[in-house]
């Protein structure tokens, strides 16, 4: 691969410019745990909002550190667009990779909670939809 | 370390690289990327059986203790502490990427260190929590805990946790052998007569993903 040397002036600055990039990427990476912690003790001390929904917040907040880190600690967004996308294309897969397995998981639930030895086979469906009195 | 990046460069038409990094560099990113899937198949595999589960172990219940602290009940507040030290670990990797990039051998030594002995620090909250939890009754193929709904539960909670947050470990534990093998590489001078610091950004790009594996993992096994 070819080397090449940039002035002693331009990486001078460079360096300042960096390192403040670095500690600011730091204190962004600190702020979005600190309140995730938060939020989940105060979840647990006062239960003031829907669980799926704070579930939605951690898994955003998550998404968000790791863009951060792979962005800034990783420079991959100061690489081309080349090598930008032959990374992040491949990891599209985990979209339906998630999808379906969770998805998977939820019907073997509730198929186990249906068909269990013991369970009457939807006992009550039919009843509620007909009118109580013939 | 980067060619000149103009406007209308043909990056297909040969003669250098199309990723406009080195052969190691990119490998490595191909080899990160392969361990994201085996990261993400495991963690996938974890949130299936979760979501299979009539009920499940409450983690703030599993994860209270602090060392020394004795029986107070303090949920997340030693994970928070594990992830701090290694978000901080990531930092002073960059900052040795950086000092290498700038030829300034001392300050690559001085973060290096700081970063293996991060990496230490989260091995060794992790062992005492390991160990914390094999005292109280939890391996593979034992759980001692209640799911939320007070039924007794399966051991899949603790078979995921011991080998998940394992495989997590190794992983520090061979970034912190390469750090150290990097660094006795700096302290002889290696790559002071190569040239370049490349070998510090490709372990510093396997040391960061460490990172960004225990994010997941974090919010994962601690927060959901």
């Amino acid at each position: 691969m070819e080397h090449t040397h940039t002035g002693a002036a331009h990486e001078e600055h460079a360096h300042d410019s960096s390192t403040k990039s670095i500690w600011k990427t730091f204190w962004i990476l600190l702020a979005i745990t600190v309140f995730e912690v938060g939020l989940a003790f105060l979840y647990l001390e006062y239960d003031f909002m829907a669980r799926w929904a704070l579930n939605g917040i951690f898994v955003c907040l998550t998404l968000v550190k790791a863009f951060f880190i792979v962005a800034e600690f990783m420079h991959l967004r100061h690489e081309i667009r080349n090598l930008i996308m032959t990374i992040l294309i491949p990891l599209l897969l985990f979209v339906w990779f998630i999808i379906a397995f969770l998805a998977d998981g939820d019907s073997w639930k509730n198929m186990r909670k249906d068909l269990s030895p013991g369970t009457p086979v939807a006992p009550t469906t039919h009843v509620t939809n007909e009118p109580a009195h013939h | 370390m980067d060619t000149a990046v103009t406007a209308k460069k043909k990056w297909w038409s040969g003669g250098h690289s199309p990723f406009n990094v080195s052969y190691g560099k990119l490998m490595m990113w191909y080899f990160l990327m392969s361990d994201a899937f085996t990261f993400g198949a495991l963690l996938i595999a974890y949130g299936t059986i979760r979501f299979m589960s009539p009920s499940w172990p409450d983690p703030n219940v599993v994860f209270h203790s602090f060392p020394g602290m004795g029986h107070a009940d303090l949920p997340l507040v030693f994970v928070s502490l594990m992830t701090f030290i290694l978000i901080m670990s990531s930092v002073t990797m960059v900052l040795a990427v950086h000092a290498g990039k700038m030829r300034d051998r001392q300050a690559v030594v001085k973060w290096m260190a700081w970063t293996i002995l991060g990496g230490a620090a989260f091995l060794a909250c992790q062992a005492w929590e390991w160990t914390h939890l094999h005292e109280s009754g939890a391996w593979w193929g034992r759980n001692p805990f209640l799911n939320v709904d007070g039924t007794q539960a399966s051991t899949n909670f603790t078979n995921f946790f011991f080998t998940i947050t394992g495989f997590h470990g190794l992983h520090v534990t061979s970034g912190v052998v390469l750090n150290i093998i990097i660094l006795a590489n700096v302290l002889k001078g290696t790559y002071e007569e190569r040239g370049h610091y490349e070998m510090v950004e490709k372990v510093g790009l396997y040391w960061h993903f460490v990172d960004l594996v225990w994010v997941f993992v974090f919010t994962c096994f601690y927060l959901l």
